[in-house]
């Protein structure tokens, strides 16, 4: 009778996943203000006005019409690189291969811009930037792909496998860098991507081109494949419980490639699209300054997203919000803006506190049953 | 090469598989534990700063064996953190490590910036420096040393199958009494401060300087050294040697004019993460972690 009672309960309030979802929210609010604390308190113990920084970072970035343009075309990255790791995390993998990945997606445009500059007149046009996407995110998919054969044929264990790809991928687009594809004219980046085969800008004199369509749409498109396909179903079957998924008839080595390959493709559209959409440079820049660690802040989006596409795309504007906003706080406040990276950092740690509300609510039922027992 | 380059060769090989050899030892210990750390990256970024700092502050004869201790002291905090996240409140051990390495990543270069002005990287001063015995560091000693004692202790001794006993099975070591969590934590704990102290080693005595990029993926090259080594403490120092001979002769490769000429210097530096990708998915056959490594270990 009690276990009806409680049933009776349940169904009154409000249902599960919004329950689910909202605690989910919570956790990531909570780790958000954890990670901003502990950034003002380390901004304070090194004379800086934290109160000033965080004003001209939120201020500026979320607040202010060209600064949110700058806040979008910092998010269309990381919401892409996020979608790796969290098409990863939903296969049961830590991917963190976004970032050499990511490389390898700008290094198949910058090869195509050389392409369009000194051999194919033609692909200074609207088909360069196709042509680019695609050898940018072929590239990416054989990145990804090594990681998932080793995975699957070798039982290499993707957190290492990932990581020495990372460095791999730098170094050999350091080498394209320097040796191949270089700007004769300017040595600190590579030949740009020529003025037609160019993303257009959504706003113009602003960053802000169309790389966060891409971006959100690729995002769209993942959130359908998961939820809504097959494909999608047996990769987060296999990622809940690869034994039973197993068990079911699901190929888990498939999941986990398929896993990898649309990760893949998303770091290399992020790749790409940072250096045919990203003013004044549409290059790679030295020591790949404007491309490193994208796909490491990937992973904060997908963890404060909660893995989920559709919490990846504000979390990623979140993330991409504190990145911009970086720049302002260095100018108005002094700050150097690697701070931001502190503040991330320590979100994340707060994230992996496992279920801290749940515990919350788990004790406060407790509490209520307790309750209306010594009341009964 | 004569005998003078094969020493200066020998020497070098040893400084590079130091901080490697130590943070391998550190994670094989943890793992042999049940409990993952893959935040040893930011660890020896974080024990390479602090380790500075503390030496740097102290000014004295004894600043660099208390550099030292600072950085085996602040991975042992890190460490703590871990086992809290990780041993009792249950949590995923991966995230936890993915935040320290980010935060690492923000909090090096932003001290630099901040506490010794500079961009980029700070020359360690001569005071500070840890003094050499024949050429050869005392924590390379200490690291060499360590890893058969490591060995003895986990296969040789009850405390040593106390730890692996909770890596494999941990519900059968609760049944026969033994702390699970203490004996995690513990393991985690002194395996995070040797990565800590692998990191004060390289600012402080091999590289004498601190770089935002002074781990440079090592911390993830000796998670890798964990796997090709099967947990075994023994096979980590023939592997950290290994990695550490690697790592030297793609530097002295670059500087031979020869070399130069036909192969760029961008790519010679892709040879250490290539040979230990193919050692951990090539070389070595099957391994077998502990059973229970990276699970939460929940109380029926």
């Amino acid at each position: 009778m009690a276990q009806a009672e409680r049933l009776e309960v349940s169904r009154t309030r409000l249902p599960e996943w919004l329950v689910e979802g909202l605690l989910r929210l919570g956790e990531s609010v909570i780790a958000l203000l954890v990670g901003l604390l502990v950034g003002a308190i380390i901004m304070y113990l090194s004379g800086y006005d934290a109160v000033e920084a965080y004003k001209s970072l939120f201020g500026m970035s979320l607040f202010d019409s060209y600064g949110l343009t700058g806040t979008l075309s910092f998010t269309a990255p990381i919401m892409l690189t996020g979608i790796t790791f969290a098409v990863g995390v939903r296969a049961g993998l830590f991917n963190i291969g976004a970032e050499g990945q990511l490389y390898m997606g700008a290094l198949g445009a910058v090869l195509v811009a050389w392409l369009a500059t000194y051999k194919i007149r033609l692909l200074d046009s609207v088909l360069g930037t196709l042509f680019a996407y695609t050898i940018g995110v072929v590239l990416a998919l054989v990145w990804a792909y090594i990681a998932g054969i080793l995975k699957v044929k070798r039982g290499v264990h993707e957190v290492v496998s990932t990581i020495m790809l990372n460095w791999i991928a730098f170094w050999i687009v350091e080498y394209f860098r320097v040796y191949v594809v270089y700007n004769p004219e300017d040595p600190s980046k590579t030949i740009s991507v020529p003025t037609h085969a160019r993303l257009p800008l959504l706003v113009p004199d602003t960053e802000l081109s169309a790389t966060i369509i891409v971006s959100i749409l690729f995002s769209l498109f993942v959130y359908y494949l998961l939820w809504y396909t097959v494909t999608g179903y047996e990769l987060r079957a296999a990622g809940l419980n690869p034994l039973a998924a197993r068990y079911a008839g699901i190929k888990t080595e498939k999941a986990i490639m398929i896993s990898f390959l649309v990760g893949g493709i998303a770091s290399g559209l992020a790749g790409a699209g940072e250096v045919l959409g990203r003013p004044p440079h549409y290059a790679i820049t030295t020591g790949l300054s404007n491309l490193y660690g994208l796909g490491f802040d990937g992973i904060t989006v997908a963890l404060i997203g909660a893995n989920h596409p559709i919490g990846i795309i504000f979390a990623a504007i979140l993330v991409g919000a504190l990145k911009s906003g970086a720049r302002y706080m260095q100018i108005y406040a002094g700050v150097p803006l690697e701070m931001v990276r502190v503040v991330e950092g320590v979100i994340i740690v707060a994230l992996a506190v496992p279920g801290t509300l749940r515990m919350l609510r788990e004790y406060l039922r407790r509490r209520r049953e307790l309750a209306e027992l010594q009341k009964g | 090469m004569d005998a003078h380059t094969a020493w200066l060769f020998t020497l070098s090989t040893l400084d590079a598989m130091t901080p490697i050899l130590l943070t391998a030892l550190g994670e094989i210990l943890a793992e042999r534990a049940g409990i993952v750390n893959i935040g040893l990256e930011g660890i020896i970024m974080l024990g390479a700063m602090v380790g500075v700092m503390a030496a740097e502050a102290v000014h004295n004869p004894l600043s660099p064996l208390i550099g030292l201790l600072a950085g085996l002291g602040i991975g042992a905090a890190i460490g703590l953190l871990h086992a809290a996240l990780t041993a009792y409140l249950k949590g995923d051990h991966i995230i936890p490590g993915v935040g320290i390495n980010t935060l690492a990543l923000g909090l090096v270069p932003f001290m630099l910036i901040v506490y010794w002005h500079s961009a980029g990287q700070h020359q360690v001063y001569n005071y500070a420096r840890v003094p050499r015995i024949g050429g050869i560091s005392p924590v390379t000693i200490f690291a060499l040393i360590l890893a058969p004692i490591m060995w003895y202790i986990l296969f040789r001794t009850s405390i040593g199958l106390t730890i692996r006993s909770v890596g494999e099975n941990p519900e059968a070591a609760d049944t026969v009494g033994i702390h699970v969590e203490r004996v995690q934590a513990i393991a985690t704990i002194i395996g995070a401060s040797l990565a800590g102290l692998a990191g004060a080693f390289m600012s402080l005595d091999w590289l004498s300087t601190l770089t935002k990029e002074i781990a440079a993926g090592r911390g993830f090259i000796a998670l890798a050294l964990v796997v090709f080594s099967d947990w075994n403490p023994l096979r980590a120092l023939g592997g950290a040697a290994l990695f550490g001979f690697f790592d030297v002769l793609r530097e002295w490769v670059k500087i031979m004019p020869s070399v130069k000429a036909v192969v760029p210097d961008t790519l010679l530096n892709t040879i250490p993460y290539i040979v230990t990708l193919a050692a951990v998915a090539g070389v070595l056959g099957r391994v077998r972690p502990p059973r229970h490594v990276g699970q939460p270990y929940k109380r029926e």
